[in-house]
């Protein structure tokens, strides 16, 4: 019983961090209904930043948290202007392949420009683990799980409460009747993508500080899609949710079916998850679903 | 105070849809633009309002001036500021929020809250209807309340010209008269230019001051509606009557007789 406690706060910590990572999906998706495929990607270029100011540049950890902030909103940015827009009005599968080539792109430019050895730093919260009743935790997954916590309490808000929140979902709902509420249309893509990379920036961080960095931080980008398809494409809480149960089942899977056949059921038990969820929930949990009115 | 002169519309810049449409609405009054299925009025509604660039159209020849400011070519968000807002065809709520959210979401040029406040109150006072299904999911409310919250949440905007495009589409004959009524006492009470675009000629002439007719991208008839619903051809085609004013059977029309008599 222990050790399933153990596996289980485990895997509510890992779980909030894809959750955070989902998250960017999710908005990107919400607002623009483009599959962002780059969103582990994404989170490699923050790593990288991040680690290139740390190790290369030998500069203090909060400076490295403002360039990779400032850097991936910059880069969001620049993304939504010369890419994505000149797409505006095309049908959605050409950013969804731009997105693709995107993420190839990045995979090859983040090692030529960073450089390809694995490099490492360490979040300022010290290394002794916190015990805690059966819980054993590592202060760097606790830290990410507060951030995670934090960031998906406030974009909740975002899109429940606030004009902007309700602008961005009209934005969802119907592009062309947004616009003629007076709505800039491009303004809220460019947003969603903004955001994408505001929490790409803090999964890049925290993850890149508990695996190393190199292009196989991008890796987690694969996690994202099982996370999103239990918790639904485009809910904020679905996020939570799904990253939750991938986060879990992950570990529990990892404690109780590795050593009976091996070892590697970690890395596919979210998948099983997800077919499951395609055949008897296609939209997810939390996801809209779609409105027929007959 | 919404004058379009003489303008064309050309769809992904190869199809002419609009073959030089002259229209004028006035101040504080309805004008309505009637038309066959294709004939090209919401196009026109769409040239307007600016969405047209959304659709790979653009307005090629002519112009269209509000206020004595030229706005074609400007963005739709931009020509909603200026007080010009679009009711589409086919309702169009923002089926995943709800109700209130669409109107909030109407009054996104609105910065003050306060302000966003009243006029939400002002739409419920027109449509008492939508205040009993504030926070329901636009999406579940039944087609004459869509068409209700489309009006309500463009109202939002506090506009000083309403594009409507076929609010009549799909709802009970009861319904129609029911949104007719409230549009024209918003037109007296608020003081709203409303360019209508209608099926229903019957409706649409019976509440507009001055109506025009277009068939295949061009206005082939005009007038001040009293005329237009004495107007022999708009009897036959438009309202279903003939001279003696009993109905009509479509059998005895001959089908090249329509355009010749509208182009000669």
């Amino acid at each position: 019983m222990e050790f399933a406690l153990l596996l289980i706060g485990n895997g509510v910590l890992i779980g909030l961090m894809y959750s955070l990572i989902a998250l960017g999906f999710v908005l990107v998706y919400k607002a623009t209904d483009a599959i962002n495929f780059a969103q582990g990607e994404f989170v490699m270029l923050a790593a990288l930043i991040s680690a290139a100011v740390i190790v290369m540049a030998e500069l203090p950890f909060w400076v490295a948290v403002i360039v990779a902030l400032a850097g991936m909103i910059a880069f969001s940015f620049g993304l939504e202007r010369i890419v994505l827009r000149p797409l505006l009005g095309r049908p959605i599968v050409a950013v969804i392949m731009a997105t693709i080539g995107l993420a190839a792109i990045l995979r090859g430019a983040g090692p030529f420009i960073f450089g390809v050895e694995t490099k490492s730093f360490s979040l300022p919260v010290g290394d002794e683990p916190i015990f805690l009743g059966p819980f054993i935790l590592q202060p760097v997954q606790v830290t990410g799980a507060v951030v995670s916590i934090l960031f998906l309490a406030a974009f909740s808000w975002f899109f429940l409460k606030s004009r902007m929140g309700i602008a961005m979902r009209a934005v969802a709902d119907n592009q062309q009747v947004a616009s003629a509420m007076g709505i800039n249309v491009e303004r809220y893509f460019a947003l969603a993508w903004a955001m994408a990379g505001i929490v790409s920036a803090l999964g890049g961080i925290v993850w890149g500080s508990m695996l190393g960095v190199d292009v196989h931080v991008s890796l987690v980008g694969l996690k994202v899609f099982p996370v999103v398809i239990l918790g639904g494409l485009d809910s904020v809480i679905g996020a939570v949710v799904g990253g939750l149960i991938v986060g879990i089942v992950e570990n529990l899977a990892a404690g109780y079916l590795d050593p009976l056949v091996g070892g590697g059921t970690k890395d596919f038990a979210p998948y099983v998850l997800m077919i499951i969820a395609l055949m008897v929930r296609p939209y997810g949990i939390f996801g809209k679903r779609k409105i027929e009115r007959v | 105070m919404l004058t379009l002169n003489n303008i064309e519309v050309v769809y992904d810049g190869v199809i002419l849809v609009l073959k030089g449409v002259s229209l004028q609405a006035k101040e504080g009054s309805i004008t309505t633009v009637l038309g066959a299925n294709g004939a090209g009025k919401s196009t026109t509604l769409k040239a307007i309002s600016g969405v047209l660039y959304s659709e790979r159209g653009e307005v090629t020849k002519g112009h269209i001036e509000f206020d004595g400011q030229r706005i074609d070519g400007k963005r739709a968000s931009d020509i909603t500021r200026l007080g010009i807002v679009q009711v589409f065809e086919g309702r169009r709520v923002f089926e995943h929020l709800t109700t209130e959210e669409n109107l909030i979401a109407g009054a996104h040029i609105e910065r003050e809250l306060r302000k966003v406040r009243e006029n939400i109150d002002l739409v419920y006072s027109y449509f008492p209807r939508l205040r009993e299904r504030c926070h329901q999911e636009a999406g579940y409310l039944s087609g004459g309340e869509q068409q209700m919250l489309a009006i309500g949440r463009a109202l939002m905007s506090r506009p000083r010209v309403m594009l409507l495009d076929e609010p009549s589409l799909g709802l009970a004959p009861m319904l129609v008269e029911e949104i007719f009524e409230i549009v024209s006492r918003l037109v007296n009470q608020e003081k709203l230019t409303v360019l209508l675009v209608e099926q229903n000629a019957t409706m649409a002439l019976g509440v507009a001051e001055h109506g025009y007719v277009m068939e295949n991208g061009r206005i082939v008839l005009e007038g001040p509606a009293g005329k237009l619903r004495e107007n022999s051809d708009i009897k036959e085609f438009y309202l279903g009557l003939n001279e003696v004013g009993s109905r009509k059977s479509y059998r005895d029309v001959k089908h090249y007789k329509r355009r010749k008599r509208w182009l000669s």
